[in-house]
């Protein structure tokens, strides 16, 4: 290699370390500050619980407008469990157990992990967008101009009601797909009614039961949270809103994923 | 008189503000009298809202110290400067009224926050400073039913409700038509005399604001360019005032960005 080429080489390489160190220094310095508002936030908590008509108000936003598309999503997941978990079990004369995979699939993994993806999707993108709204438009600063602190009334009503909404969703969502995985193996393939109860009743534990809600719980911290601060810390221009919605989505999905290995390696150790 | 033995709400001494290697302010010294209308005035991007932000405590200096009613701005803790901001206004540059809330709401929005008064009380107020900007008539109204013009007007009575002894007003007559634009001067000034107020205005509309102010700053490159009353300012010789403060095109500030000789671009 010449001289010239390798001058010309070690540049952009010396440019893509630099790169590299400042995505993440600034990686660093987001989930810094993303702490330190967190904690902000859960010290102005009693405050906000002393004002329950603006938790009652956000949990309609969050928690009520996201029902629908939970448990219509619910039913059709249901559905595709019932089918692939007869068509499996089937070839090994075992398709009584039906309700069991289906139950179980739900509970432990399902419910929670898809619930808080489509939880993202509807009500953390929701959040992000609508703080970030407010920020472009100097509502944050107008509030904090006017000795209103915005973390008391925007970001803790908020983080309250989709804490509060999303175990509510995972539960109504697990509901609604065991409904939708009976409707097809019962209904449709002609699995025993009474087998299919009896067989989930005898195999799902409370344990199963009480691991998906702590799921639930955790995910609903970190999606609620991340959807919030990106909304809070949004550039206050048009595209740094749709990065704020985007980077919500994206973000908590990935912590979500990665967060239901770490509690599903711990659960079942 | 203030604490401090002079007549200054707001002092700001050899403040100094940047944003990584860029310096949007420094070395800055300025007073707004009490009682005055004192105005900052330059072009777009040279720090005024900037110092404003400094006054009201969003932004800390680098170096230099302001303070507000003999306060020093940076060094208050959060509840002390929460308690500062209660007795000061601000109008934003689009107004930012709550989205969610009604006309009423909005004015009622820091008193409802603020104070323990009786929901009897609030209406009282929240109707008279209605009645001020001329907009009592809207009480009912949605934000997103308003035009530009009527939302800083409420904004503007949202600023005074809690009769702030000082009042800021970033651009008030920016996006504004010629109506909108003298009644925002009209209630600026009789709003400032009427209520015993000091308020701050930042703009770079040259006529509205020299017809109301009673000093003026000029700022640019983050620098204090002239001060004075406005007529003295706008019978300066400074070839720099004068290109400013009368909208002529070329001067000091050049009408061409810096570029090579067009004769060599075009004629390689």
């Amino acid at each position: 290699m010449s001289a010239v080429a390798a001058g010309r080489q070690l540049p952009r390489a010396l440019e893509q370390v630099r790169r590299l160190g400042a995505s993440t220094r600034g990686g660093v310095a987001w989930c810094g500050r993303a702490t330190r508002i967190f904690l902000l936030t859960l010290r102005v908590l009693p405050l906000v619980l002393a004002r329950p008509a603006m938790i009652v108000r956000q949990l309609y936003a969050v928690g009520v407008m996201s029902a629908l598309i939970i448990m219509v999503s619910a039913f059709f997941v249901g559905m595709v469990l019932g089918l692939q978990g007869y068509n499996t079990l089937v070839l090994f004369g075992a398709e009584e157990s039906l309700g069991v995979l289906v139950a179980l699939s739900l509970v432990r993994e399902l419910g929670p992990v898809l619930g808080a993806l489509l939880f993202a999707g509807r009500a953390g993108t929701a959040l992000a967008a609508e703080v970030g709204l407010m920020r472009a438009t100097d509502q944050l600063a107008a509030m904090e101009m006017m000795g209103v602190d915005p973390l008391r009334l925007v970001m803790g009503p908020r983080f309250i009601a989709g804490v509060l909404s999303l175990p509510i969703l995972v539960a109504l969502f697990d509901v609604v797909a065991i409904y939708g995985g009976h409707f097809v193996g019962v209904g449709v393939l002609g699995v025993d009614d009474g087998v299919f109860w009896s067989q989930m009743q005898s195999a799902v534990k409370w344990d199963d039961i009480s691991d998906g809600v702590i799921k639930s719980a955790v995910f609903a911290v970190l999606v609620t949270w991340i959807a919030l601060f990106c909304g809070y810390d949004s550039e206050p221009t048009p595209a740094g809103l749709g990065q704020a919605t985007t980077r919500a989505m994206v973000s908590s999905s990935l912590a979500v994923l990665g967060m239901d290995y770490l509690l599903t390696a711990l659960m079942f150790d | 008189m203030n604490h401090d033995g002079t007549n200054a709400l707001v002092q700001m001494r050899g403040l100094s503000f940047s944003r990584g290697d860029r310096t949007i302010l420094g070395d800055i010294d300025l007073e707004v009298r009490h009682g005055k209308i004192t105005a900052i005035m330059g072009p777009s991007g040279c720090g005024k809202t900037t110092l404003l932000w400094l006054i009201g405590g969003q932004l800390r200096p680098q170096a230099g110290m302001v303070t507000v009613d003999g306060l020093r701005v940076p060094e208050l803790k959060r509840h002390q400067l929460m308690a500062l901001r209660c007795r000061m206004g601000m109008l934003f540059q689009n107004g930012a009224l709550l989205s969610d809330l009604s006309v009423y709401d909005n004015v009622a929005f820091p008193l409802r926050e603020n104070t323990d008064l009786p929901e009897s009380a609030i209406r009282d107020l929240v109707l008279l400073k209605l009645q001020a900007v001329g907009l009592r008539g809207a009480v009912g109204l949605a934000t997103s039913e308003l035009s530009g013009g009527m939302a800083r007007r409420v904004a503007l009575a949202r600023a005074i409700v809690m009769d702030p002894m000082l009042i800021m007003y970033d651009e008030p007559f920016a996006g504004q038509d010629p109506i909108s634009m003298g009644v925002l001067a009209r209630l600026i000034k009789t709003m400032n005399h009427a209520l015993g107020l000091t308020s701050i205005v930042v703009s770079h509309d040259i006529h509205e604001t020299c017809d109301i102010a009673d000093y003026v700053y000029v700022l640019a490159d983050g620098r204090i360019k002239g001060q004075g009353p406005p007529q003295e300012l706008l019978q300066s010789d400074d070839p720099w005032l004068t290109q400013f403060l009368h909208a002529k095109a070329d001067g000091p500030v050049a009408f061409h960005y810096p570029a090579p000789d067009l004769g060599k671009e075009l004629m390689p």
